[in-house]
């Protein structure tokens, strides 16, 4: 299987996302400079966590315009699985791949905790291994908003991927970390290709991270 | 006001305000053979204040132990180095940013951290693990709100960006810091042990390139700031703080590490306190050479700086290196790759003289060994107080009936209770390796790629120190060293950070000179020697000065990663033991200065043999996996101590009836004491294995499911005391 990981200038989860790929997917991935223009024939592009362009304008924003960002859109317009985690899903938001915007925390404080996700949509290509894991978050802005009627048409769509929950899998308000909309934390684009998500599976991927739920959103792809 | 004896061209008062005393600028004209000019000036203020010039600590300083087999270099380099096996080193070293973080503390802390970083890679160390030790004022003092969220969201906003995790540290509130709170921060990195890089330059006609951001006009006199006390006006030196960019230090962190895997760099300094002044010097000091810059080329941020601003600016995310020539384009190409500034500014020269041109003119010329080792020193004038003497307290002095609700007060009180809305702000999972979290003894991160760990812990109280100095030195050694074991790891080594008052008052001196003889004494009976460190001085706001903090930054390897402890309660059943003396020690515990509301009572004092001894007994039954869980006994006692493994695990503990039902036994605080779980079945093998070496072990208790069970009477849930734990620091 040929992964790819994107590095931005900032980028900081780019090596941790190749570390847990390796071990789950047997390959090393590829890491691919934002200035490169293409990545040809991959079965997986990560856009991995950290601070493109320091989070400076708007998180994301810069990275979305990088040179490499075109050849990742046609690779996802093709059907390729494009995973976007925390600064990534800011960057496909931003570069129009994913729908909605992802606002300050509500408690206007970076947060760095495990949370609990429960998967909403079980049968994309990334989550047919998930049912609730606990995976941790660390942002500043994964604050989830889109309107009701971007809101109603992914749920129609069954483009909600993730919800932040409790331990029994109820989704209400003392599980929700920052004050996404619908507790969403992550989502699908409309071809259920491309999966951008707040909390981090490559920190979850191991003895020593005291939890291993996130490997099933790899093992999930492999599948 | 002129003093009579001023017979210099130049301005008194402009000698005055550069922080210079009347006898060095009479050294510096001496040296010099005439008078500075103003740039000359500015460099010789930069170089001799107290921050860069260690003039006052120098001569005490050196009477720390620091050699050790594992120390591969010790103090005066960037950072200190230790080996911990495979070719593998650990870089780490702690550092204050006291006087900006209370002028700005969003940008203070940031750039506190972002200088330690720089420190770290500087040597060629990949930073993986950030801490840092905090002293802010009282709680409820109408600065320290505003001061503990700032300095907490700017350590976050530098170590969060830069994907470094900030993975442990302390903090305490206590009303000597109300004018001046302390920000020490600190980093550890790893490299490979023939791939260190060091400072010194070399090569006559080597070029001296500048790399990073761009020079501005800020923090210009950072370091004389830093090197002043505090007084009504100090608001104004507002200017004088830089202000961080983490996202250039991220690019110059990878830049510089892509370029030290080849081999171009000859030497490699980072322009810290003092800036372009203090990195060229010391490059030029420590290679026995001369350097000649011409400050033209010096990428500017500004229009129309002089020379005078170049070399005094603390703009931050910038580097001096000298390269092999023949490696130069390649090393351009790799900056510009990082959209970083990349500019050769210099030549390595034969003059030993620090020459600098502008515009074609001579800005500056002044022999190297002029500013560094005819550098002032003094050893001033100390007076050593007489301990605060030790008190023994009856169990009938305080109403036994309390022990339950003041373990309440205390457990909820911002010295004592969960720190988590503190580290929820810091990534302290980025890099993955992060193996033990914020709250428990020590952080643990695993050096990456193996299946071995750091374990990391900082530490001081400065209540003990101020009471008794020697006493109090070596408890801030021992109290991270215990960390340490705690966590399963060997003690290795530590950096200190020193933060006293005024030197040049006697009392003050007196503190320093006892702490460092308490830290030495420990240090080497423990052999845990010093590798790097720092000095704050002149801690002090309107002439009073701050409790005595030497705050210690402490490392260990744990060689086997299954062998991690926390403080979590593992098990129902299982018994819970102390190891060490409880010798009801409570003067000036937390139970006196909380519930009691005085520091009364002496320091408890500590023996550093059985200090030893219980240490390596703790770690040979870690070894030996007999331990299930471990926690040191530190401030606010047994109780403390057992509420803290109790909430971290959900578990409760059932406390044998044959205690000493007192303030005293579950408060005090009297040192060398673990709390360690162990099964049952083991007991008497380890009372066994005590007893042969003579060390002092019984059960406490039994572990329960859900609550802390002192006796039938006093008995509390742990679901309540967790309540009361985590209602914490948030509430300020």
């Amino acid at each position: 299987m040929k992964t790819h990981v994107v590095v931005f200038p900032g980028s900081n989860c780019d090596r941790d996302v190749a570390v847990a790929i390796e071990k789950i997917i047997g390959s090393l991935p590829k890491m691919v400079w934002h200035k490169d223009t293409s990545i040809d024939q991959s079965d997986l592009i990560v856009v991995p966590g950290g601070f493109s362009y320091g989070d400076y304008l708007r998180c994301g924003a810069m990275a979305s315009t990088s040179p490499i960002m075109k050849s990742v859109i046609e690779n996802a317009i093709k059907g390729v699985p494009v995973l976007g985690i925390c600064n990534g899903f800011q960057i496909l938001i931003e570069s129009g791949l994913l729908q909605g915007a992802l606002m300050r925390n509500s408690s206007l404080s970076f947060i760095c905790r495990d949370v609990i996700i429960k998967t909403t949509n079980s049968k994309s290509i990334f989550t047919n291994k998930s049912k609730i894991s606990k995976m941790p978050i660390a942002h500043n802005e994964g604050n989830f908003f889109a309107s009701d009627d971007q809101i109603k048409k992914m749920e129609d769509n069954e483009q909600i991927a993730f919800q932040y929950c409790n331990e029994n899998g109820d989704i209400n308000d003392e599980s929700n970390p920052n004050g996404s909309i619908k507790n969403i934390a992550g989502i699908l684009n409309q071809n259920k290709n491309v999966l951008g998500m707040m909390p981090h599976p490559e920190r979850a991927a191991e003895n020593i991270h005291g939890c291993e739920d996130g490997k099933t959103i790899f093992e999930s792809i492999l599948n | 006001m002129t003093s009579s004896k001023w017979q210099f061209q130049t301005d008194q008062t402009l000698v005055e305000s550069h922080g210079l005393k009347f006898d060095e600028f009479e050294k510096i004209v001496e040296g010099l053979g005439r008078e500075p000019n103003l740039t000359e000036l500015g460099i010789f203020s930069a170089m001799w204040n107290e921050h860069c010039s260690y003039k006052s600590s120098k001569f005490w300083l050196k009477k720390l132990p620091t050699s050790g087999d594992r120390v591969v270099q010790g103090p005066g380099e960037n950072a200190g180095v230790i080996d911990i096996d495979d070719g593998d080193v650990a870089v780490f070293k702690m550092e204050s940013h006291n006087h900006p973080s209370f002028l700005e503390p969003y940008q203070g802390a940031a750039t506190g951290v972002g200088g330690i970083l720089r420190d770290v890679f500087t040597m060629g160390a990949r930073p993986v693990a950030n801490l840092n030790a905090l002293r802010f004022g009282e709680p409820n003092h109408p600065k320290t709100k505003h001061l503990l969220s700032g300095v907490v969201s700017g350590i976050g906003g530098y170590g969060n960006c830069i994907g470094v995790p900030t993975v442990g540290g302390e903090v305490n509130f206590h009303p000597s810091y109300n004018g001046n709170i302390l920000v020490n921060a600190m980093t550890v990195g790893i490299a490979k042990r023939d791939k260190i890089f060091y400072s010194a330059a070399a090569g006559i006609g080597n070029p001296v390139v500048y790399v990073g951001s761009k020079t501005g006009r800020d923090g210009i006199h950072g370091a004389t700031m830093a090197s002043a006390e505090f007084d009504e006006d100090s608001e104004e030196k507002k200017p004088t703080v830089q202000v961080g960019d983490p996202f250039t230090e991220k690019l110059l962190l990878e830049a510089c590490l892509e370029l030290m895997k080849e081999e171009a760099i000859i030497a490699i300094q980072d322009m810290g306190a003092a800036g372009l002044t203090s990195s060229s010097i010391e490059m030029a000091s420590k290679g026995n050479v001369g350097l000649e810059i011409n400050l033209s080329k010096v990428p500017m941020r500004a229009q129309n700086m002089s020379a005078y601003e170049l070399m005094l600016s603390e703009s931050q995310e910038r580097m001096l290196m000298v390269l092999d020539p023949s490696k130069e384009t390649m090393a351009r190409e790799i900056f510009q790759k990082w959209d970083l500034e990349f500019e050769v500014i210099g030549r390595v020269t034969d003059t030993k003289k620090l020459i600098l041109i502008m515009n074609g003119k001579e800005e500056a010329s002044i022999p190297i060994n002029i500013l560094v080792e005819d550098a002032p020193e003094y050893q001033r004038d100390y007076i050593i107080e007489e301990p605060s003497p030790i008190k023994e307290y009856l169990p009938e002095d305080f109403d036994q009936s309390e022990i339950i609700p003041d373990l309440l007060t205390m457990i909820a009180h911002p010295d004592l209770c969960s720190r988590k809305w503190i580290w929820e702000q810091y990534d302290h999972m980025v890099m993955a390796d992060t193996v033990v979290r914020p709250g428990s003894d020590a952080a643990v991160v695993r050096v990456h790629g193996s299946n071995k760990g750091l374990a990391i812990s900082t530490d001081c109280s400065p209540v003990y120190c101020k009471h008794n100095p020697y006493e109090g030195g070596k408890h801030a050694v021992v109290e991270t060293w215990r960390n340490l074991v705690a966590s399963g790891a060997l003690p290795i080594a530590i950096t200190d950070c020193m933060n006293f008052g005024n030197p040049e008052k006697p009392e003050i001196m007196g503190q320093f000179v006892e702490c460092i003889r308490g830290m030495g004494d420990a240090c080497s009976k423990l052999n845990y020697p010093v590798v790097s460190g720092n000095v704050s001085l002149y801690n002090e706001t309107n002439g009073e000065g701050i409790y005595p903090t030497p705050a210690i930054g402490g490392v260990g390897l744990i060689k086997d990663l299954s062998n991690v402890k926390t403080i979590s309660l593992k098990g129902e059943g299982n018994y819970l033991c102390i190891v060490g003396k409880s010798n009801n020690h409570l003067g000036n515990s937390k139970y006196m200065t909380i519930i009691q509301k005085k520091e009364d009572g002496g320091t408890p004092a500590i023996n550093l043999d059985e200090e030893l001894a219980n240490g390596h007994f703790v770690l040979e039954l870690i070894n030996k996996q007999l331990v299930m869980s471990s926690h040191d006994v530190g401030e606010g006692g047994i109780l403390i101590a057992v509420a803290e493994m109790c909430i971290a695990g959900n578990l409760g503990l059932n406390i044998d009836e044959d205690k000493e039902f007192s303030h005293r036994y579950f408060f005090g605080e009297n040192q060398s004491r673990y709390l360690i779980e162990i099964k049952q079945e083991n007991f008497e093998q380890i009372k066994q294995l005590a007893k042969s070496k003579n060390i002092s072990f019984e059960k406490l208790g039994e572990v329960n499911q859900e609550n802390i069970r002192i006796n039938k009477s006093n008995i509390i849930k742990v679901s309540e005391l967790k309540h009361y734990y985590e209602r914490g620091i948030s509430e300020i």
